[in-house]
């Protein structure tokens, strides 16, 4: 058993996890999506892409990619979310939060790539 | 380099781990804590301002306590990570600096520049492999001639040396050993453009290892190899490497023209290193005996030339088992003046010095001269840093194992021509060599070197003159040597060679006719030799040194002056 490939399985599932605890519910519904789960998910996210740092196999270099997709989406997500309450005077409202959601559904999906490739390098391995 | 950069990012994942993990419990840590507002209302801190807090926090910019002013619980959790951020930034950037300094990852950095700028090269170049005395006049002088040269070195501060050197153009260079063939193969040795590669390091192993390197990875390169062991030169000659020197026998070869021919030694003296030569004199020797200083390799190849024309050697070697088998020698070192007298100096009439020590060299001579002030002199120069003090000795010839080996390195991969020239020319007598060296000396009155050229009668060259020879028109080498702005006047150069389908013919008449790939060597100034390329080049220039007119170019000029 390879500590770090635990510790990247763990990260990206809890990654993917937490992206759909906070994409779960009404789209346009703010109380259905609660900005600490953004903030996990954007957090675990992060660490995933820095665990993936200089892993030369190509399978590496593609779980690199897929996270990065997931942080672009995620931190777009909370930009948006900033902008409209603190930066433009609309405040919360039912489309801006249904972009915000359908941003994070972006990196769900990034994250569910993640976890398939993962699914396969596992099987792959013949031990 | 992608192995340099998954190198970095691998070492920078535990810094970048531990920033981000600071950064989300701080900010974190500040949303849940309870503040106040400016009423005095309870109030949370948001995800926006919480982040901008911590962003100038943590890099201690401090801008103040925004929006509100804090409560004591929110200062607490800010104090406990000012450090704690602080202490992480200075982790991360620590592991930055450290990485830097690696010395595996400057070793990639360093390799990797020198592969990208040999990659870079989209011109012939040579691998210089060795940046000692002549590899560095090899370099010199291929650099003077605008032909790109990549050295690999051994040691660091020959490689020094050679970044502090005065160069225009950029040299790539490797400090590693020549005999790894994956140091040859990063300095382009498989390149297409690589014109050949050039063995001058001090172990002949090494020179024999870069031979037979080259030849494998890439046969068309040429490949010149210093070496100075006969079984080495044997057995790299065994495998087709195209030109071998051996210092040695090359210098013994030069003293044995030098003796015989002396102005054919002159003539090959200056077309080879091309020194401000009027300060050269054809030296005549009278027959008789010589002394040899040192038994050596060097000794022993002069021994060998001498002993081939019947000329009387003494020999003085401080070595018995050396000199043994020799019919006359004396033991002793011959700085002093006894064993000189011993090997009868005063009766010879030329003496060798060629140990292996410089200054013992230097002595040995000026001691023979106090004894016998007509002697003929031969010298051996080991160091180049010595230079100076052989310059000032008065010594007829000096023989410097790195000036021998660069300049006929230089003559074969900058000037071919001058080979086949100096091979023909050995053939012609003493008088014609001195009635060409008058010539050559009347070149240039300044004290100028000449320039030496080869020109290629192909389109690339000489544009006008295929184009003339397209139209079937007859050109002759005297136009080219007319002056194309005035022809009554010649250009300050000599034709030496002409190298045709009909054979190579040495010094040309005006009279000759050119043909299409035909090749010519010329010596003469700077000046003439860009004035002969416009001649080349121009239809105009070429037109008026031929016909001594131009016919009018433009429609309106062949209306107006059409006759």
């Amino acid at each position: 058993m390879n500590p770090e490939k635990v510790l990247y399985a763990f990260t990206i599932v809890l990654a993917m996890t937490l992206n759909f605890g906070f994409f779960f519910g009404e789209i346009n519904e703010p109380s259905h999506h609660h900005v600490y789960e953004l903030y996990a998910a954007i957090f675990v996210n992060i660490v995933a892409t820095i665990l993936k740092f200089g892993d030369r196999t190509q399978i590496g270099a593609v779980l690199l990619a897929s996270s990065l997709v997931s942080i672009i989406q995620l931190v777009g997500a909370a930009v948006v979310w900033g902008i409209a309450m603190y930066v433009s005077d609309t405040g919360m409202t039912d489309s801006i939060m249904a972009s915000i959601v359908s941003l994070s559904g972006g990196a769900l999906l990034a994250n569910l790539v993640s976890v398939v490739l993962l699914v396969i390098e596992t099987v792959t391995l013949k031990r | 380099m992608n192995m340099v950069l998954f190198l970095i990012l691998r070492r920078m994942r535990a810094p970048l781990l531990a920033l981000s993990l600071v950064y989300s419990v701080a900010t974190l840590g500040l949303t849940i804590i309870p503040g106040m507002d400016d009423q005095g209302n309870p109030w949370h801190m948001d995800f926006f301002h919480a982040f901008y807090f911590v962003s100038f926090m943590g890099t201690t910019i401090g801008f103040g306590e925004i929006p509100y002013p804090f409560t004591d619980a929110q200062r607490l959790w800010a104090l406990v990570f000012i450090y704690i951020t602080v202490a992480t930034w200075i982790y991360a950037i620590g592991t930055v600096l450290s990485l830097l300094q690696n010395e595996t990852l400057r070793r990639a950095g360093t390799e990797y520049q020198f592969r990208q700028s040999v990659r870079s090269l989209r011109e012939p170049f040579f691998v210089i492999c060795g940046y000692g005395d002549s590899g560095g006049r090899l370099v010199d002088s291929l650099e003077r001639r605008n032909i790109h040269a990549v050295v690999v070195e051994i040691r660091q501060e020959r490689i020094d040396a050679l970044i502090l050197g005065d160069y225009t153009m950029q040299i790539p260079r490797l400090c590693g050993d020549a005999s790894d063939p994956q140091n040859l193969i990063l300095a382009g040795i498989e390149s297409p453009f690589c014109a050949g590669v050039v063995a001058l390091t001090d172990q002949n192993q090494v020179n024999l290892h870069i031979a037979i390197t080259s030849r494998v990875l890439n046969p068309d390169a040429k490949v010149i190899c210093r070496a100075e062991a006969h079984y080495i030169e044997a057995n790299m000659a065994s495998f087709g490497t195209d030109c071998i020197i051996d210092p040695f026998d090359t210098f013994a070869q030069r003293l044995s023209l030098a003796l015989d021919n002396p102005c054919l030694f002159l003539l090959d003296s200056m077309l080879r290193d091309n020194p401000g030569w009027s300060t050269l004199e054809a030296a005549n020797v009278a027959e008789g005996r010589w002394v040899l200083c040192g038994y050596g390799r060097l000794g022993e190849a002069i021994h060998k030339i001498f002993a081939k024309k019947g000329v009387d050697v003494t020999v003085v070697e401080p070595y018995l088992d050396r000199v043994g088998g020799l019919a006359n020698y004396v033991i002793g070192l011959g700085t002093e003046a006894h064993t000189l007298n011993e090997a009868n100096i005063a009766g010879a009439v030329g003496v060798v010095a060629g140990t292996d020590n410089d200054s013992n060299n230097l002595s040995i001579i000026v001691t023979a001269k106090e004894i016998n002030p007509d002697l003929f002199t031969v010298v051996r120069q080991s160091n180049h840093f010595n230079r100076r003090l052989f310059e000032k000795a008065e010594v007829n010839i000096v023989m410097a194992s790195s000036t021998v080996v660069a300049s006929k390195i230089k003559t074969l991969l900058v000037n071919p021509m001058v080979d086949d020239f100096l091979s023909l020319a050995h053939a012609q007598s003493e008088e014609w060599a001195d009635a060409l060296n008058h010539r050559l000396n009347d070149l240039t009155p300044d004290d100028r070197p000449p320039v030496i050229w080869e020109l290629s009668i192909i389109e690339q060259d000489a544009h006008a003159l295929v184009t003339a020879l397209d139209r079937e028109l007859s050109i002759k080498l005297q136009y080219l040597l007319a002056d194309h702005t005035d022809r009554s006047n010649e250009l300050s150069t000599i034709a030496l060679l002409h190298d045709s389908n009909d054979g190579s013919f040495i010094l040309p008449s005006g009279e000759t006719t050119l043909e299409w790939g035909d090749r010519l060597l010329f010596v003469g100034t700077g000046q003439s030799r860009s004035m002969m390329a416009w001649t080349l080049q121009n239809e105009t220039a070429l037109e008026y040194v031929m016909n001594g007119t131009v016919a009018p170019q433009s429609t309106l000029g062949k209306l107006l002056f059409a006759n």
